[in-house]
């Protein structure tokens, strides 16, 4: 199925433009923005997961010499109830704002409460300690099941439950911000269809994203009212609107300057340093620059929610499912918007479910404010469902590929939450990887003297399209400059820009492509829901048939004919007029002499992108004395679409699966019961190392998107979705022990061993 | 990060002295691979930091028929790097390798790890298993405390206001004997004790009996613990599973875990025989003469 062969440029390996700058160290990244006669600040963070705020006096703060400037919530404008339109859907400004700098209360344990801005960091820090403040402790909730029950401490005064689908809303405040549920078919029929039936509950951690960059902003506010920002952003244009919105400042007062980014998985879309610097530089009259450490990182931003998750299936005598329901809570942290409802639709979307029915609850507790991470709440649902399945695979002692060839979700397939699946690559995933070396191949034996165990898992996740915008402009060489307003984050550049080259017959090196600040390019959405190689991919194509058409006329303007005389060869790169032709890079010398500047255009509207599934095969030991879990192979095979620059396809498969096996075996916040998190470091909160991972196979499916001009689908997000099931169901294979907790530690899988014995 | 002042002295008359003047406000510096993160993170804020490693006697790494001096500022590269460490004191050399990364472990000395006190020090059980013994100087003169008495709670010692830790001295290693360390981390790598254990064994000509055995473990009490009963036990026992299984038994009945963000205590005190078990076989296999394999994160 491969597409290599069909292009040029697309499907080869050159090296990524951004290459150098990253390998040397001279990528600028958010704190490395330094401007004459910058500020450094410091940030005063709740001590408690939950308390009102009774005083908060800052004048010792700002007699402290080298201060500059201390701001607090009072420094924000208040947006009331104010619902802005933020670009990819409503936000409750009250709690947007509340969780860049707390009011009335503080709601998790690392809330930010007030900034100073002095000469030096040092200065700053001192200074925060001189903030008085005075709590009054509330009680804590933690757990999604304990904040649903009517009798918890409601966290947010003015939540009230709204019911998806039917459009009510409760009258009360409460902890549960919304509750979906889809429904299909005829649930009890089809379990009355089915020869076996399992039914089981599920427990994941909170989770965090686990970039390796804290997030860091610098701002500068002008005297005339203009604002500018640098930072590590996801989206650039959002950060602007959100800072509109919170400091009450036009939107075009604002330029947004991205740097390079050192990670975001979806956690770096939402504001948190942005407003509160350039807050900071208004009352001080100086740049301000504000980086998080790691602990605020952890305490304060990401994170993914953490469920309890109820999941029954029913199979027929014939391996076909006919039925299948789950209960889903997610805890949304501090303020509602978890990631439920994506979750929801997910969880059954691998497979031709004839009956089903999903109901998703958002709840808040006291927990930092959840944000997406990489196929948001789809990994918590697969978890749960291909753990299901595989339970049931086992006892009708069904391969787990054959059932799910059998049971996958194809063309036409309806999925419970109603929409009708296009052209998609489920099926073929799990018969590529039917047909690898490594499930053609029995266990290994064990390395360190334990136990060895398989398991499969499949994982679905939408992709988006939303909008994007690009220019891009013929230089006097012929090199064409590429500006765009995605920010790069897996290699992104490099794939636009050789969508670009392919439009135009140049080479990948031909392109010079920039991430540009908000001024300088059209409205750009933000970097996620694996959109960007597709939709600015998409802007990029258009672009680069704008300039084949201009070429058109400056090529009719030089031969002195009709445009209409005129073709543009890709093959060739050239232009070929009657009896006459001149290359693209002989062109491009003269166009500024005939007829002008040559600025191609492009853009892309919520252009409908398919959706990506992946099937995976891992290999574990497990020390049965220990309950350490030995990650000793990984294949993933995976629909990812025209594999533009395979070497980054590749990438983006592997890390995703590397994430999903640190969710998998030891990523958690592990809270006290008073909600703090103990192990806000790197030290203790365990993303793997390259010790814990083996090399990961992959096996690249081409199925080509219909909605893009080359084929191509997101392919970053999904192969994150099933590592935790797949290693769960490796382990069961292993020890016989089914997890049902996640992360699957040692001392959580010990537990179960010693409990099984 | 508050201020500090910063001396390195080429004497250790010169340190103590310093130290005298700054009292308890006065931190040394090896290599400050815990010391500088403290200060940073506001954990500790001392007005003076003294670095020992210009002294001559803190550096001092001699091996001879009497034993081993370790100088307090010797970094851990070079004492797995050092060949008599690596074949006579082989649990010390296990534990340096496993002390950070490779930066790491060319800046942090053993002396340092064991000055810092942490429970979950990984060199402190085999400095206890190995015998060794602080030699300390101070305004009073030197006195010696071995190792097994060195720390009185996390991050707290013997060391009084002014005192520093010069080396530590270890007996010479006795024929038909072999020593180990191992941790349990739930990562292979850059990963802190969930369970540390020491051991350190003699066996008979025959080696199948024990002629004598020390035990010690980290992370399952306030203080790094010498399992003395535990080892003692194993004298003039055969050299087979069950006198090993009863040693582990014994050594987890001196344990007394917590519950954090690293593990239950019910799992710790699992993991504690466990361990025990595996290093106990393992130094009987160094004391056979035997080539331990040490996996990554085993």
């Amino acid at each position: 199925m491969a597409t290599a062969n069909k292009y040029k440029v697309i499907g080869t390996r050159p090296v990524r433009h951004d290459g150098v700058d990253k390998v040397t160290g001279r990528a600028r990244y958010g704190a490395d923005t330094k401007i004459q006669g910058m500020l450094y600040s410091a940030m005063l963070r709740s001590p408690h997961a939950h308390a009102k705020i009774k005083r908060l006096d800052t004048s010792k703060a700002e007699k402290l010499p080298g201060v500059r400037a201390v701001v607090t919530a009072k420094d924000l404008p208040d947006p009331g109830t104010r619902i802005a339109q933020l670009g990819e859907g409503a936000v409750c400004m009250a709690h947007l704002t509340r969780n860049v700098l707390a009011r009335e209360k503080v709601l998790y344990k690392g809330h930010a409460i007030a900034a100073v801005a002095a000469d030096n960091i040092h200065i700053a820090e001192e200074a925060v300690k001189l903030i008085e403040i005075e709590y009054e402790p509330l009680p804590v909730l933690l757990d999604v099941r304990e904040a649903m029950k009517p009798s918890a401490i409601v966290l947010n005064d003015d939540v009230r439950c709204e019911e998806v689908g039917a459009g009510t809303t409760g009258s009360t405040p409460t902890n549960v911000a919304k509750h979906f549920h889809f429904e299909k078919g005829n649930v009890a029929d089809g379990f009355a269809k089915a020869k076996v039936v399992v039914e089981r509950e599920f427990v994941t951690g909170t989770v965090h994203q686990g970039y390796i960059e804290p997030h860091a902003a610098t701002a500068t506010w002008n005297p005339d009212g203009r604002v500018t920002i640098w930072c590590c952003t996801q989206g650039s244009f959002t950060v602007r609107q959100q800072c509109s919105e919170l400091l009450g400042v036009p939107l075009g007062h604002i330029k947004v300057v991205p740097t390079e980014i050192g990670g975001g998985f979806g956690g770096k879309i939402s504001v948190y340093l942005e407003p509160v610097a350039a807050a900071l530089s208004k009352k001080s009259g100086k740049p301000v620059k504000l980086v998080m450490d790691r602990a605020a990182v952890l305490e304060a931003t990401g994170p993914t929610p953490a469920s309890y998750m109820k999941v029954k299936i029913g199979v027929d005598g014939d391996g076909k499912i006919t039925a299948g329901t789950a209960y889903m809570a997610f805890d949304a942290g501090a303020f509602p918007g978890s990631p439920i409802g994506m979750a929801a639709m997910c969880a059954f979307a691998c497979y031709d479910v004839p009956n089903g029915s999903v109901d998703g609850y958002d709840v808040c507790v006291n927990k930092p404010r959840t944000n997406a991470y990489r196929a948001p709440g789809a990994t918590n649902g697969a978890f749960a469902v291909e753990s299901v399945i595989d339970e049931i695979c086992e006892k009708l002692k069904l391969d787990p590929l054959e059932f799910r060839a059998k049971n996958a979700a194809k063309e036409g397939t309806r999925r419970v939450d109603g929409p009708v699946f296009p052209r998609i690559g489920m099926w073929e995933t799990v018969d590529y990887l039917k047909k690898s070396e490594h499930y053609s191949t029995p266990l290994p034996k064990p390395k360190f003297g334990g136990k060895v165990g398989r398991g499969v898992a499949s994982g679905f996740w939408f992709n988006c399209g939303l909008k994007s915008a690009a220019f891009a402009t013929v230089n006097t060489d012929g090199s064409v400059s590429l500006s765009l307003g995605t920010t790069d984050i897996g290699g992104s550049r490099a794939s636009i820009a050789m969508q670009l080259a392919e439009t135009l017959g140049l080479t990948a090196t031909d392109i010079n492509p920039n991430v540009v600040d908000t001024d300088a390019v059209g409205y750009n959405d933000v970097t996620g829901g694996s959109r960007v190689t597709f939709a600015t991919g998409i802007a990029a194509y258009e672009a680069g048939e704008d300039i084949k058409r201009q070429m058109v006329q400056r090529a009719a303007v030089l031969w002195d004919v009709d445009p209409s005389q005129v073709s543009y060869d890709v093959a060739t790169a050239s232009l070929i007029g009657p009896g006459k032709n001149i290359t693209f890079k002989a062109l491009a010398e003269q166009v500024n002499h005939c007829g002008g500047p040559v600025i191609g255009r492009g853009f892309s509207s919520e252009a409908n992108q398919g959706g990506s599934f992946g099937t995976h095969c891992v290999d574990v030991e497990v020390d049965p004395d220990t309950g350490k879990t030995q990650i000793l192979r990984y294949t993933i095979s995976q629909d990812v679409g025209t594999a533009v620059h395979p070497s980054y396809v590749e990438g983006q498969l592997q890390g995703g699966v590397v994430q999903g096996i640190g969710w998998a075996l030891n990523e958690e916040y592990w809270y006290d019961d008073k909600g703090v998190m103990r192990n806000a470091s790197y030290l203790d909160y365990r993303i793997p190392t390259i010790y814990d991972v083996p090399m990961i196979d992959t096996i690249l499916v081409e199925v080509p998107d219909p909605e893009h001009p080359f084929g191509v689908r997101g392919v970053g997000e999904v192969p994150i979705v099933p590592p935790p099931a797949a290693v769960a169901n490796a382990i069961a294979n292993a020890v016989g022990v089914r997890m049902e907790k996640l992360p699957m530690s040692p001392p959580n899988l010990l537990k179960e061993i010693l409990a099984g014995k | 990060m508050r201020d500090f002042e910063y001396e390195a002295p080429i004497t250790l008359a010169a340190a103590i002295e310093l130290a005298g003047k700054h009292n308890s406000s006065a931190r040394m510096l090896a290599g400050g691979t815990d010391l500088i993160d403290q200060v940073r993170v506001g954990r500790l804020a001392p007005d003076m930091l003294i670095d020992v490693k210009k002294i001559a006697e803190l550096n001092v790494l001699e091996h001879s028929s009497f034993g081993l001096r370790l100088g307090a500022a010797v970094p851990c590269y070079q004492v797995y790097g050092h060949c008599g460490i690596v074949s006579d004191y082989a649990a010390l050399a296990d534990s340096c390798r496993i002390i950070g990364g490779v930066q790491i472990q060319s800046r942090a000395s053993v002396g340092g790890n064991l000055c810092n006190s942490g429970p979950a020090a990984d060199s402190i059980p085999s400095l206890i298993a190995l015998e060794a013994v602080a030699l300390i100087a101070g305004p009073k003169g030197r006195r010696e405390v071995a190792v097994e008495d060195f720390c009185t709670g996390p991050g707290k010692n013997v060391l009084a206001a002014g005192e520093l830790l010069v080396e530590l001295k270890f007996p010479a290693r006795v024929a038909n004997s072999g020593s180990h360390y191992r941790r349990f981390i739930p990562r292979n790598e850059m990963d802190i004790a969930v369970v540390g254990v020491g051991a350190s064994v003699v066996l008979n000509d025959a080696k199948d009996k024990f002629v004598s055995a020390r035990i010690s473990l980290g992370a399952v009490a306030p203080t790094p613990l010498f399992a003395k009963a535990a080892g003692d036990g194993l004298a003039g026992q055969p050299v087979n599973d069950d006198s090993i299984a009863k040693a582990a038994a014994a050594a987890k009945v001196i344990a007394k875990p917590i519950t954090d963000m690293r593990g239950t205590a019910e799992f710790r005190m699992h993991i504690t025989g466990v361990l025990v078990e595996r290093a106990l076989k393992a130094a009987v296999a160094r004391a056979k003469g035997e080539h331990v394999d040490c996996k990554v994160g085993h």
